[in-house]
C-alpha cells in the first residue's frame, strides 16, 4: 500500500530569481539565475543532477516546447529533462515531477525549474484565451478572462453569505493591502509599494467587483530546486527542508456541469485533505505556521482560507478583519507578498512560493521572519474556479 | 386551405433617434432628416441572428420536429456562399431531412418567399413551411439610407391545418428598376435620385399591384379591414393610400418612425402587427416593394385567438427599448468606423470547420446532452454522465438549452476582455430542469443584473473572422424581453 512521500524527499537548495518586468532578460537568462542560485545553494555540481524537470505554462511566452531550452540554457550535461504544463500549478507539478522521481528511488538529486516570459505577450494580463482550452472551448466558451471568471466567485460569495458589494470590497481590500505590506519588506518582489484599503477599492474596475488592485502582478521570472534522498540530505547542508506532502487535485467536471455552488473551489478542498493526511495534520487552522496560496485575485485567497480549513465556511471575513492572516498574526499568509504582489510569472510561482516557506524554515528570510515556524504550506490554483488543478505542497524541517 | 399557421417578430433591443444620427452626419448635407427612431441591431446582431429570433417566437409553442421546410429572405447574409436558411435550420435544431433556400438580391424576396411557400403548401410538396425574412443593412455615414433603414425580422409558419390566416390571391409586377444597388464587390448600396424612387418607383408600382390585385379577384378596396405596404417616407405613404382610394384607417401603421425601412422584412413586419390586432372574417392585403411588387391577401380565420397574445411580435418587441446615445457606438456595430479593441484583440484563433460541422448541434443548436439512465442534463456534451452517482458511458442523447430557461448563478462585468461593445458582460446560467454553464450576456448591463434572476438563449454572432472570412455564431443569455 503506497504511503505517499512524506519525509522521503529533501530540498537542499533554492533559487529565485527578482520577479518582474524583465524586458531586458530573456527567459534562458532567468532560468539560469535561478537554477545557479539553487544549485550554489545546495554546493552540488550540475553533474550531479539525475533529471530535471522544467514547466513553463503558456505557449505565448515563446519558451518553447520541452525541457530542451533549459537543459541548453544551462548545458546540463545530457541530463534527462521534462517539460511539464498544468496551469498556475506548473511550478509546482516540476518540483512534483522531480520529487517523485527521488521518492520512487530513481535517481538521488533532481533539479525542479519553473520559468514564464509574460511581459513578451505586448498587453497586460494574461495571454489571451483564444486556443488555451482547445478548440470546441473556444467556440462555446464566454468572452472571458481570468479576472472575470474569478470575479464571478466574489459575485456569488457576497450573495450567498449576505455581504454588500461595498462591505466585500473592503474585506477583499484588506487581503490586498495585507500582501503590498508585506511585498514591500521583499528585495525580491515585483510592486514593492504599500498600498492603503481606500485606494484598493477606489481602483479602477478590472471585472466587477474585482479593481487592479484586486489583481496580481503579470509578471517575468523563475524559481528552482534542487531535491535530494531524505538519508542523504544532511551531506549537503545542516537544515535541508523536508517536503511533508506534495498533492494535486484535478477538475472531474462535476464542479461546473453538476452541482457548483461558485462560492468555493471544490479540488482545493480535495487537495487540502490528502495533503493534511499524508502530511500527518489534524488541526490545520493551529498546526499550519505559514501559508504562501495562489492568490491571483483578492476573492480566491479569501475562498481557499475556507477550503484549506484555515477559515470556517463564510467566516473568511472575521478572520481577515481580526488579522489572523498578517505577517505577526496567528497564521500569516503571504509572507513574501504573494501573487498579488510578488507577481505572477506562471510556470515558477509554484516553486517560487516553496522558495518562501524555505528561507523562513530556515530562518533567512529577513524583516519577514516569521517565529519558529514548522509547517509551511503552498498553494497553486490553475485554471477557472469551476475547472481547475489545484496543488498544495507542504514542507517542514 | 392554405396559409399562415403561426407569425413571430424580431426588433433590436436598441432604438437610436435619427435626429443623433442628424447631428452626427447632418453636416455632409447629403441626407434628408427624417422624424422618429429606428431599430438597431446590437453589436452581436446581424440578418441571421433576427431571423432566428423571429423564427423561435413564430414557433413558441410549436414542435419544431414538425418544420419541413425553411425558407429565408434577406439582402444582407453574412455569406455569399453558404446558405442562411441552414444555418437558422441549424441554430433551430431542425430536422435535417428538410427542404432550404434563401430569397435574395431584392427587398421584395420577403414576399416572394412567402409566395412560394405557399405554392409548396398548395402543390404537397411541403406540410409544415417556416419563412424568414430579415435585413440589416449597413449605409453609409450620412446617406439616406443610413436615416431610413431598420433592422428588423418577421417569419411565418404556412401550412394547411390550423391556419390563422388564408392565402386567398396574390398579384406581382416585376421592374428592372434600378434605385438601389450592390454588385459583389460593394459594400454599401448606390442609388439614383431620390425624387425619382419616389415618383416612379413606390408612387406608381405599389398602386399598380394593389390595383392589379382587386381587378384580378374583383374587390374593392374597401372590402379589406387593413392595408399595407412599404413607402419612401411617411408623407408618401399617406399619398399612396390615397391614390389606391383607402380609408386613412384602413392604412397599417408602416413602423417606419419606430423601427425603419427594415428591407425584405418591412412589410412583413407590417403584416404581423396587422395579425396582433385582426379579428376573424378580416381581409389584408400586404404588397412589398423591390424591383416591382408582390401583393398578397389573406383571410384572417378563428384560429387567430390562439396565436394572438402568445407571441412577442410586433407589439411587445417595440414595447422593449433602449436607447443607443452614441452615433459612434452605432458607427462601431455596423463596423464602418474603425476602432481599436487593443493587441489582446488580434488573436482570432482559427475556426476548425470539421469542428463545427462535428459539433453542429452543440454550437449552432445549442444543444447539450441528457443521461438517459439517470436524466442529467449537460452542456457541452458529455461523454460521461457527470451525476457522481451514476456515471453512466456512452448512454447520452442530445438535450436542447436554446429554449429553455435559466438562471443566472452568478455574473461580471470585464474589462479586460477585446469586444466592441466593453465591458464584455458574461455569467453562469443554470438552466430549468438541470444543466448549467458560462454563457455571454447581451442586450444588458451589470446594474440590470441580479443574482438568480431569470434569463434565456439568444443567438448572436460570437465573433468575426476577417482574415479567414468566418462569422462565428453561439448562443447568448439575456434577460426576458417581455
Amino acid at each position: 500500500m503506497a504511503d505517499g512521500i512524506r519525509d522521503k524527499v529533501a530540498i537542499i537548495g533554492m533559487g529565485c530569481t527578482n520577479f518582474g518586468e524583465h524586458f531586458d532578460k530573456s527567459a534562458e537568462e532567468l532560468m539560469v539565475e535561478a537554477c545557479m542560485e539553487a544549485i550554489n545553494d545546495a554546493g552540488i555540481n550540475k553533474k550531479d543532477i539525475g533529471a530535471a524537470w522544467s514547466g513553463t505554462c503558456y505557449e505565448e511566452t515563446n519558451i518553447g516546447k520541452s525541457s530542451i531550452t533549459l537543459s541548453v540554457a544551462l548545458k546540463l550535461p545530457f541530463v534527462g529533462s521534462t517539460r511539464v504544463e498544468n496551469w498556475c500549478a506548473t511550478g509546482t507539478e516540476a518540483l512534483r515531477g522531480a520529487s517523485y522521481a527521488v521518492a520512487a528511488g530513481a535517481h538521488d538529486i533532481c533539479l525542479a525549474c519553473g520559468v514564464e516570459k509574460l511581459k513578451d505577450t505586448g498587453y497586460g494580463g494574461l495571454p489571451q484565451n483564444e486556443v488555451q482550452w482547445g478548440t470546441v472551448r473556444r467556440l462555446v466558451d464566454s468572452n472571458q478572462t481570468a479576472p472575470g471568471m474569478f470575479a464571478m466567485l466574489a459575485t456569488r460569495y457576497f450573495a450567498r453569505y449576505g455581504i454588500s458589494p461595498a462591505e466585500g470590497k473592503r474585506m477583499l481590500a484588506m487581503i490586498s493591502a495585507k500582501s503590498h505590506r508585506n511585498g514591500a519588506l521583499n528585495p525580491k518582489a515585483h510592486l514593492r509599494r504599500e498600498v492603503t484599503v481606500e485606494q484598493i477599492v477606489n481602483a479602477p474596475i478590472v471585472a466587477w467587483p474585482l479593481g487592479l488592485f484586486d489583481c496580481c502582478g503579470v509578471s517575468d521570472g523563475s524559481a528552482a530546486a534542487i531535491v535530494c534522498r531524505a538519508d542523504i540530505a544532511k551531506k549537503f547542508r545542516p537544515d535541508p527542508v523536508y517536503i511533508k506532502s506534495l498533492q494535486i487535485a484535478t477538475s472531474s467536471g462535476v464542479e461546473m456541469l453538476y452541482d457548483d455552488d461558485w462560492t468555493h473551489v471544490e479540488s482545493t478542498t480535495y487537495a487540502a485533505a490528502r495533503a493534511y493526511k499524508e502530511a500527518g495534520i489534524k488541526n490545520p487552522r493551529e498546526e499550519v505556521s505559514m501559508a504562501e496560496v495562489h492568490d491571483c485575485f483578492s476573492i480566491t485567497e479569501a475562498v481557499t482560507m475556507e477550503d484549506l480549513q484555515f477559515s470556517g465556511r463564510g467566516k473568511v471575513k472575521q478572520d481577515i478583519e481580526s488579522g489572523f492572516f498578517e505577517l505577526k498574526g496567528t497564521l500569516p499568509v503571504q509572507p513574501d507578498g504573494g501573487l498579488k504582489s510578488f507577481g505572477h510569472p506562471v510556470g515558477a510561482s509554484g516553486l517560487r512560493m516553496v522558495y518562501e516557506m524555505y528561507k523562513q524554515l530556515q530562518g533567512k528570510a529577513g524583516q519577514r521572519q516569521i517565529k519558529n515556524p514548522k509547517f509551511g504550506l503552498t498553494h497553486n490554483l490553475g485554471g477557472v474556479p469551476s475547472v481547475n488543478v489545484a496543488s498544495i505542497a507542504i514542507v517542514g524541517l | 386551405m392554405v396559409g399562415i399557421t403561426s407569425y413571430g417578430a424580431y426588433i433590436p433591443l436598441l432604438r437610436i433617434s435619427r435626429k443623433l444620427i442628424s447631428s452626427a452626419t447632418g453636416w455632409l448635407g447629403s441626407a434628408s432628416a427624417l422624424p422618429g427612431e429606428k431599430s438597431v441591431a446590437n453589436y452581436d446582431e446581424d440578418s441571421l441572428t433576427m431571423a432566428v429570433a423571429a423564427a423561435a417566437d413564430c414557433l413558441t409553442g410549436i414542435e419544431r420536429e414538425k418544420v419541413d421546410s425553411l425558407y429565408l429572405a434577406s439582402t444582407t447574409l453574412p455569406y455569399r456562399d453558404r446558405q442562411g436558411a441552414v444555418m437558422i435550420a441549424t441554430a433551430l435544431d431542425l430536422r435535417p431531412d428538410i427542404r432550404t433556400a434563401d430569397f435574395s438580391n431584392s427587398i421584395k424576396a420577403g414576399t416572394t418567399a412567402l409566395l412560394s411557400a405557399f405554392d409548396a403548401i398548395k402543390a404537397g410538396s411541403a406540410k409544415n413551411l417556416l419563412v424568414c425574412t430579415s435585413d440589416c443593412r449597413v449605409s453609409k455615414a450620412g446617406s439616406n439610407q443610413e436615416q431610413s433603414c431598420g433592422d428588423g425580422a418577421a417569419s411565418f409558419l404556412l401550412g394547411d391545418n390550423n391556419v390563422i390566416a388564408t392565402i386567398e390571391g396574390f398579384y406581382s409586377v416585376s421592374h428592372d428598376f434600378v434605385d438601389y444597388w450592390r454588385t459583389e464587390a460593394d459594400r454599401f448600396d448606390r442609388a439614383w435620385e431620390d425624387r425619382w424612387i419616389r415618383d416612379i418607383g413606390y408612387s406608381r408600382f405599389i398602386p399598380e399591384v394593389i390595383t392589379g390585385l382587386l381587378k384580378k379577384y374583383k374587390l374593392n378596396i374597401k372590402d379589406f379591414a387593413k392595408v399595407m405596404f412599404p413607402s419612401f417616407y411617411p408623407r408618401e405613404h399617406a399619398a399612396i393610400g390615397k391614390k389606391i382610394g383607402a380609408e386613412p384607417n384602413q392604412l397599417q401603421e408602416q413602423l417606419f418612425s419606430t423601427v425603419g425601412d427594415s428591407g425584405t422584412a418591412f412589410s412583413l413586419m407590417m403584416l404581423v402587427a396587422a395579425l396582433e390586432e385582426a379579428k376573424p372574417g378580416d381581409k389584408i392585403m400586404v404588397a412589398s416593394y423591390g424591383n416591382g411588387c408582390d401583393a398578397l391577401f389573406l383571410q384572417v380565420t378563428d384560429e387567430i385567438e390562439k396565436v394572438k397574445g402568445n407571441r412577442r411580435g410586433i407589439k411587445k418587441h417595440l414595447a422593449s427599448r433602449k436607447d443607443l446615445t452614441s452615433y459612434e457606438k452605432y458607427a462601431t456595430y455596423r463596423d464602418i468606423l474603425a476602432v481599436d479593441i487593443g493587441r489582446r484583440g488580434e488573436d482570432v484563433g482559427a475556426t476548425q470547420l470539421s469542428t463545427l460541422w462535428r459539433e453542429r448541434r452543440m454550437i449552432l443548436g445549442g444543444c447539450g446532452s441528457r443521461c438517459k439512465r439517470c436524466g442529467t442534463p449537460h452542456y457541452p456534451r458529455q461523454v460521461v454522465c457527470a451525476n457522481p452517482s451514476c456515471g453512466a458511458v456512452n448512454e447520452m442523447e442530445p438535450y436542447r438549452f436554446s429554449d429553455r430557461k435559466g438562471q443566472l448563478l452568478t455574473y461580471t462585468s470585464d474589462s479586460l476582455a477585446p469586444s466592441l461593445s466593453p465591458p464584455a458582460i458574461y455569467g453562469i446560467v443554470t438552466f430549468e430542469g438541470g444543466g448549467r454553464y458560462n454563457f455571454d450576456l447581451t442586450d444588458c448591463d451589470l446594474e440590470s443584473l441580479k443574482v438568480g434572476m431569470p434569463v434565456e438563449m439568444t443567438f448572436r454572432r460570437k465573433y468575426r473572422d476577417a482574415v479567414r472570412g468566418i462569422h462565428g455564431y453561439f448562443w447568448k443569455a439575456t434577460p426576458p424581453r417581455a
